[in-house]
C-alpha cells in the first residue's frame, strides 16, 4: 500500500518540486503581507496592534498541526515498520519547530500593548513553551543516537509525550482563567471574526503553509541523499 | 501615507518587529535548509567519483542516484 511513497519512487518529484514552491509562497506571502499590513482594517478595540494575529496565529496553527502529524506518522512508522514515515517526521520538525518560537516571540511582542507583559505564565503561553520543548527534545534525539532504531524509538516515544499537551494548549484558555483570550474561529460554529480579517489570515496561513512545505521537502531530499551516501560508503 | 504606514497608531514597532522577526526566521531557516542539502550533494558527488567503473556502473543503476547527480549538475 504504501510502496507508491517509496523514496526510490518520489526522489524525481521532491527534487523537483521545491523551486515551484518557493515561487508560489513569494507570491501568496506578499498578498498576504499586503492584505495584513495595508489593507485590512484596524481592530476597535486593539487598533493597528491586532495586525500581529496575521503572523501569530498561523504560526501557532501550524505548530501545533506539524506536531501531531509528526506523532501520527511515528507511530504509524512503528505500526507498519516504514522507515519513511520516520524520515518524513524528522523532516517535518524543523519547520514546526521554528514556526512554535515564532508564535512565542510574536505573541510576547503582542502582549506587552494588550496586556501591559512581555510574558506571563499562563496556561496558553506556558503550554506552547512545553510543546517548543518537546520539539527540541525531538530534535536533538535524532542528533544524540548514532542507531536508527534507537532514534525511531526515542523520538517516538517523545511525541507521544508531547501530544498528551496538545489538546492542553487548545484547551487551557476554557479549562483555566488566562490573560490570552478564547478562540475565535471554531470549525464547528460561527467565527467571530469579521470577514475582512479572516481573509488576510486565511491568506497568511496558506503562505507559512507553503513556507513549511518547502522546508520540509529540502530537509527529505537531504536526508534521502545522506541515506545515499552512507549506501555509497558500503559499495 | 508612509508615516501612516509605519507608525500605525502607535503600534508600529510591535506590528513592524513582529513581521520582521517572522520573516527573518524564515529566510534563516531556508538557508540553513539549502547550504544542509548542497553539502550532502557535494558529498554525495565527491564520493561518487572516487569509485570505480564497476562501482558507479552499479550505483547509477538505482534511478535516485542517477536523479541525485542529475540534480547536482545542474544547480
Amino acid at each position: 500500500m504504501f510502496k507508491i511513497f517509496q523514496p526510490n519512487k518520489i526522489f524525481r518529484l521532491t527534487s523537483k518540486a521545491p523551486k515551484y514552491i518557493l515561487f508560489l509562497f513569494i507570491v501568496v506571502l506578499s498578498i498576504g503581507l499586503m492584505e495584513a499590513l495595508i489593507l485590512s482594517p484596524e481592530d476597535y478595540k486593539q487598533s493597528d496592534a491586532v495586525r500581529i494575529m496575521y503572523v501569530h496565529v498561523p504560526a501557532a496553527w501550524i505548530s501545533l498541526g506539524i506536531f501531531s502529524a509528526i506523532t501520527f506518522l511515528s507511530i504509524s512508522g512503528f505500526i507498519f515498520k516504514n522507515k519513511n514515515f520516520f524520515l518524513i517526521s524528522k523532516s517535518l520538525a524543523p519547520s514546526g519547530f521554528v514556526f512554535n518560537i515564532i508564535a512565542l516571540v510574536t505573541g510576547a511582542i503582542w502582549g506587552k500593548p494588550t496586556w501591559g507583559t512581555w510574558w506571563a505564565w499562563d496556561a496558553r503561553i506556558t503550554s506552547m513553551l512545553i510543546l517548543a520543548l518537546f520539539y527540541a527534545m525531538y530534535l536533538i534525539s535524532w542528533r544524540i543516537y548514532e542507531s536508527d532504531e534507537k532514534a525511531f524509538k526515542i523520538s517516538t516515544f517523545i511525541t507521544i509525550l508531547g501530544i498528551i499537551n496538545v489538546p492542553i494548549i487548545k484547551y487551557s484558555v476554557d479549562w483555566w482563567n488566562t490573560l490570552h483570550q478564547p478562540a475565535s474561529i471554531n470549525i464547528l460554529s460561527k467565527s467571530s471574526i469579521h470577514s475582512s480579517m479572516l481573509f488576510p489570515l486565511f491568506i497568511m496561513t496558506a503562505a507559512f503553509a507553503l513556507f513549511s512545505l518547502l522546508i520540509f521537502l529540502m530537509k527529505y531530499n537531504t536526508e534521502l541523499i545522506k541515506i545515499k551516501n552512507k549506501g555509497l560508503d558500503r559499495l | 501615507m508612509i508615516n501612516e504606514l509605519l507608525f500605525m497608531n502607535g503600534y508600529g514597532v510591535y506590528v513592524l518587529s513582529a513581521f520582521s522577526f517572522t520573516l527573518f526566521s524564515f529566510t534563516a531557516l531556508y538557508f540553513v535548509t539549502k547550504k544542509q542539502f548542497v553539502k550532502e550533494q557535494n558529498k554525495f558527488v565527491a564520493k561518487f567519483g572516487l569509485l570505480n567503473t564497476d562501482k558507479a556502473r552499479s550505483a547509477k543503476s538505482q534511478r535516485i542516484n542517477k536523479e541525485i547527480l542529475a540534480n547536482a549538475t545542474n544547480n
